[in-house]
């Protein structure tokens, strides 16, 4: 991660307005009095939360919880309800806002992958890279190249979205987000669309990411990389944080009554239960 | 419980059967050959054929009707592009228009193709042709403007909701992927969305050009010059000889085959390429 502190920091000239404190330097996101209603429905109640450079946090929680919501309106995909998003310095909620220039420094990767299906593998990396950041083709082939390498996919510049098993498509849209360098990276369940044999590869990819020191917001049912790779793990449940801390903590030693279900659950998901029919099971 | 069902089950198999379906299936299929011959026959034993012949395949009236075929052929097809370059324009114009974000595009949009969907092409071709021209002092300088101008109006309207459904056909994640990526929605649109929209499009766009073909007859209403003649005005015009009979409406009818066949392959064939790739 080559020119980091740059990266994060680019953005981050304009100060938000006066009531919050400016972001510390090291804060790439911050979260504050975050809700978000669809209709009359409050799927996020009041989210709290920041942030740090090179820090992984893990979003775990039963389906429907507002996970989805929450990494979108990190983005600002899903327009807050309420509540003010800081991202990079800027106040992400105010209205005149350069979102489509702050989007360029967030990467997104989407548990449908979402690649273009009618530009190959290069023309997928490259496409943004040329609209958006006008850099010169051969500049964005060469960008493309460096981050196919790394996600191991260099070999299939020229295949076609269609061509590629799920790992591999996911793997490219990891690279088509690094493409842009992002100073943040937000994942919607990246290996949930996976065939269980794929799912480790893709794994490995965000791992490797991790180490290289990217700050990474990651909504996954996947525990073990939630331990192992996440600095924090967050337990939303029912539009709120039920629960935060250290990633071995929060799976490992639960203290709320609903992490400790959920996570029963999700870690011994052939364990049918034998009183509560009707309820379904977390996908 | 279980056991009941069971025995009930086995019960009810052992019962003598009737005709198996697949005996039966096949008998029905014997009966409509038997019947196809039949009709086939009588129509062959009963038939004047040489009359037949004679009235629907002149040799003669081919002969006349050969050397004027050409161009009228290329007539058709002039008019039918003229239609269906203002087809397309005004159907994607109408079509962003139906998306857009400002009410009022949306209800000209929505009236437009309501009203064009449901008054008679012939009414708007003899609008075009005569009622506009004497009404407002327009001159409309040639039979091929009129003609493209009155079946392209129409035509929008239709090629509007193609293109419309083929928009809203892409899904929604394609968007914001380029979102995501930093894109602008107008450019989201022009590299992410209208590319894939038009391959989705493309095989109702074919059926809607072999509709216009077929629809370019009407130009017939406005009264035309020998030059300017096209395929079913030759037919009409091949009607005036003594023994015409059927042949040349017969030479004509081909002539929009060997337009519309290759055409509906074309659609069809896009179509499939297009449900293996969506697949
Ligand atoms: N665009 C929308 N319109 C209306 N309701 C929505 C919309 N998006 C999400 N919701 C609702 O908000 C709630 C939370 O959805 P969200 O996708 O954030 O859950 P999630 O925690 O990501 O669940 P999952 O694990 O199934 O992905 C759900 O009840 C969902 O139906
Ligand atoms: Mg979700």
């Amino acid at each position: 991660m080559v020119g980091k502190a740059n990266k994060t920091s680019k953005a981050g000239s304009q100060a938000g307005p006066a009531e919050l404190p400016p972001l510390a330097p090291d804060e790439v996101v911050r979260i504050t009095g975050l809700r978000k209603s669809f209709g009359d429905r409050e799927v996020l109640k009041g989210i709290d939360l920041t942030i740090r450079e090179g820090e992984v946090v893990c979003v775990i929680g039963p389906s429907g919880s507002g996970k989805s919501t929450l990494l979108r309106c990190v983005n600002l995909l899903e327009k807050p309800t309420a509540g003010r998003v800081d991202l990079l310095g800027v106040d992400a909620t105010d209205p005149d806002v350069d979102l489509d220039r702050l989007r360029t420094h967030v990467g997104m990767v989407f548990q449908q992958f979402n690649l273009f299906p009618h530009h190959s593998v290069l023309g997928n990396l490259m496409l943004a890279q040329r609209k958006v950041l006008k850099r010169p083709a051969d500049q964005a082939k060469a960008v493309a190249m460096q981050n196919l390498e790394k996600v191991n996919m260099a070999d299939r510049a020229d295949s076609y979205p269609a061509q590629l098993s799920g790992g591999q498509q996911q793997r490219v849209a990891i690279a088509r987000a690094l493409s842009m360098d992002p100073a943040l990276m937000l994942f919607d369940e990246p290996t949930s669309a996976l065939d269980p044999e794929l799912v480790g590869d893709v794994l490995a990819v965000m791992r490797d990411l991790a180490r290289g020191g990217m700050t990474m917001m990651v909504v996954t049912h996947e525990m073990a990389f939630a331990r192992d790779v996440g600095d924090r793990v967050i337990f939303l449940d029912d539009g709120v944080i039920q629960e935060q801390g250290p990633a071995a903590e929060v799976i490992g030693a639960p203290r709320t009554e609903r992490a400790r279900t959920f996570l029963r659950r999700v870690l011994h998901p052939t364990e049918i239960p034998e009183t509560d029919l009707g309820e379904t099971e977390p996908e | 419980m279980s056991e009941n069902q069971t025995a009930e089950a086995r019960q009810d198999m052992a019962e003598p059967q009737g005709m198996s379906p697949r005996r039966r299936a096949q008998l029905v299929r014997t009966v409509q050959y038997v019947v196809l011959i039949a009709i086939i026959l009588v129509l062959a034993i009963k038939m004047d054929w040489p009359r037949i012949g004679n009235r629907m395949f002149n040799l003669q009236v081919i002969g006349n009707l050969m050397p004027r075929l050409p161009l009228a052929l290329l007539n058709t097809l002039k008019y039918t592009a003229g239609a269906f370059v203002i087809g397309i324009t005004g159907g994607l114009l109408l079509a962003l228009m139906k998306l857009s974000s400002v009410g009022p595009y949306r209800w000209i949009a929505h009236i437009y193709t309501e009203f064009f969907r449901g008054i008679p092409a012939l009414v708007v071709v003899l609008s075009v042709g005569f009622g506009v021209p004497m009404a407002f002092g327009i001159k409309i300088p040639s039979i091929w403007a009129k003609i493209a101008i009155s079946l392209g109006v129409i035509s929008a309207a239709y090629v509007s909701e193609t293109i419309r459904a083929g928009l809203q056909a892409v899904p929604k994640g394609q968007v914001e992927a380029a979102r995501s990526l930093g894109m602008s929605h107008t450019s989201a649109m022009i590299h992410v969305v209208i590319p894939q929209a038009l391959r989705i499009v493309l095989p109702p766009l074919t059926n809607e050009f072999i509709m216009l073909t077929k629809d370019t007859s009407l130009v017939y209403a406005l009264g035309l010059m020998v030059p300017e003649f096209e395929l079913t005005k030759l037919g009409q015009d091949s009607l005036n000889s003594a023994q015409a009979g059927l042949t040349g409406m017969v030479v004509v009818g081909v002539a929009y085959l060997v337009i519309t066949i290759p055409l509906g392959f074309l659609a069809r064939h896009l179509e499939k390429v297009q449900q293996k790739r969506s697949a």
